[in-house]
């Protein structure tokens, strides 16, 4: 398949303000990996969530079990249902540890049905979607490394260039979000600093942490890569941190979309299905 | 023109089904339940069991840990007291008229008492247990390697399982497991009758049980009676090889 190059440089020329300019923003590996993700990351959040309701306690260190301290723990009173981080106790009734079901039955598991696959409990059902949505996630970003690494998308848009990395710029663009102030014109073709560092921190930081720990819990890659559990301090710290992980990828996806939502909708979107991002100097879509 | 129809509605059908709309519809668990959904799921288990035996090395160890990291309390699960008066008997007796038969495609069929299974070569074991649950404890395991068991039967070439028959009965059936050779002959694979240096609680499956230690919990059979070496898992339960495997669909290879 032959894709059209990302213009390196806009025309000299400012083009007449009534025809938007139309830029390739967003190549084929791109779409494809961007969409199959983010269904596979939806499918692995609510499978996770199902195998977190069979055990909904964390721990830190190499061992945890019923008798041993959670710093993290989801549960039910009999009449209520509560989170508890280390001592704080927060009432969660009707939401997390007790709610109701789709029949009006009252269940008492961790996360609720509407959350997790499948809707009603299921560890072997939630941990059959979870372990075969991780290859997809596991192969997907790797074949994505490998051509943001090859295929020049690393260097040339995710690069952060030195100029980018003073204090004085990052404060800049901070305050340019906080105010809604978007890029306009040939900026918007580029990414700024904060999305720079917000993609390359989910594709090589996030990304691979859930990996990773997801490996540390298996026994069988315990075994085999024993320097797992030294790197995450044992198995019950792997899942906590896997937890944890687990929701900076939910509160990525909520900015991300108050993002597009703010920055145009339509035109962000068909950039991610077409490729093909429209450059409006006046209102956008 | 339908022969080409057909085919791309129920590729369709599959993988649209599979990837996105689904979870987002009420109707989620009927695909959940669909015979293709479970089969093309199911191919995850068998791309963990063959990645992890082509990738890795075979023989590797699970981790052992010293005294200093064990679990204050072990937990146990499932059978907590195998019910029946057969086994309250054997408890009352302090297990000594227990048999362990070995049996199947063996050379020399035995059945072993606890004085049989003490006399044997012993291995000592810190480790920690997996439940497919999420939980883990670190116990210490003494008990004779599998290894030693099988070799003193004489295992026979066409031998490709090891299933593991036990005294709890829960519900319709005594509970079963089973595993490949890998494991069996695994240095770590122990048949123990002692944790934290005391004589195997009921509660974690007096007087025997299975340490299969690279493997989550419901593979570790409690109250074995039987060790039976076989050509294919087909004439056992279900043909899954386990009695959740059969039941509930836990996954057979349970390394991951």
């Amino acid at each position: 398949m032959v894709e059209p190059e990302p213009p390196v440089a806009l025309p000299d020329a400012a083009p007449p303000t009534s025809v938007p300019v139309r830029v390739y923003r967003h190549r084929l590996p791109t779409r494809i990996w961007h969409w199959v993700n983010a269904a596979t990351l939806l499918v692995l959040l609510m499978s996770g969530l199902m195998i977190f309701n069979a055990h909904p306690r964390l721990y830190w260190g190499q061992y945890g079990a019923n008798p041993d301290h959670a710093w993290f723990a989801v549960g039910a009173t009999p009449t209520t249902g509560f989170v508890r981080i280390g001592e704080t106790r927060i009432e969660t009734t009707g939401v997390l540890g007790r709610w109701t079901d789709g029949e009006g039955v009252e269940q008492t598991w961790a996360f609720p049905g509407w959350a997790t696959i499948p809707t009603s409990y299921s560890l072997a059902d939630g941990r059959r979607w979870h372990l075969f949505f991780a290859w997809i996630l596991a192969v997907g970003l790797t074949l994505y490394m490998l051509w943001t690494a090859v295929g020049g998308h690393l260097r040339r848009d995710l690069h952060v260039r030195r100029a980018e990395w003073s204090p004085r710029h990052i404060w800049h663009d901070i305050k340019d979000h906080a105010r809604l102030r978007f890029p306009k014109g040939e900026a918007a073709a580029r990414y700024n600093i904060l999305q720079k560092l917000s993609y390359i921190g989910v594709i090589f930081v996030l990304l691979p942490l859930m990996i990773f720990t997801g490996l540390t819990m298996s026994p069988g890659m315990g075994a085999a890569w024993p320097w797992l559990l030294d790197v995450f301090g044992g198995r019950q710290s792997a899942r906590s941190i896997h937890f944890i992980a687990a929701w900076l990828l939910v509160a990525f996806f909520f900015v991300h979309i108050a993002m597009v939502l703010l920055a145009g909708p339509v035109n962000e979107i068909r950039s991610m299905v077409t490729g093909w991002f429209r450059l409006s100097p006046e209102k956008g879509e | 023109m339908s022969d080409i129809i057909l085919p791309r509605r129920r590729l369709i059908a599959g993988a649209g089904g599979l990837v996105a709309a689904l979870p987002l519809l009420s109707g989620c668990d009927a695909i959940n339940d669909a015979p293709v959904t479970r089969k093309i799921l199911s191919m995850g288990e068998e791309m963990n069991r063959a990645s992890q035996r082509a990738l890795t090395d075979r023989d590797a160890l699970a981790r052992e840990f010293g005294r200093a990291d064990l679990s204050p309390i072990f937990r146990s699960n499932g059978t907590k007291l195998p019910p029946g008066a057969a086994y309250a008997g054997h408890a009352a007796s302090g297990f000594a008229d227990w048999r362990v038969k070995v049996t199947g495609l063996v050379a020399k069929p035995l059945a072993l008492s606890m004085a049989d299974i003490r006399a044997m070569p012993q291995r000592t074991q810190i480790t920690r247990h997996d439940c497919v649950e999420g939980w883990s404890a670190i116990g210490e395991w003494t008990g004779v390697p599998l290894s030693r068991v099988l070799a003193a039967a004489g295992l026979k070439d066409r031998a490709r399982y090891i299933v593991f028959r036990c005294a709890d009965r829960i519900g319709d059936a005594d509970y079963y497991e089973s595993c490949d050779l890998v494991d069996a002959l695994h240095p770590q694979t122990i048949l123990a009758w002692a944790l934290n240096r005391e004589a195997l609680p009921i509660a974690n499956g007096a007087p025997l049980r299975l340490r299969i230690e690279r493997q989550l919990g419901y593979k570790h059979a409690k109250y074995l009676t039987g060790i039976e070496a076989v050509a294919s898992l087909d004439a056992i339960g279900a043909g899954k090889g386990g009695y959740w495997e059969d039941r509930i669909d836990y996954e057979w290879y349970a390394g991951i």
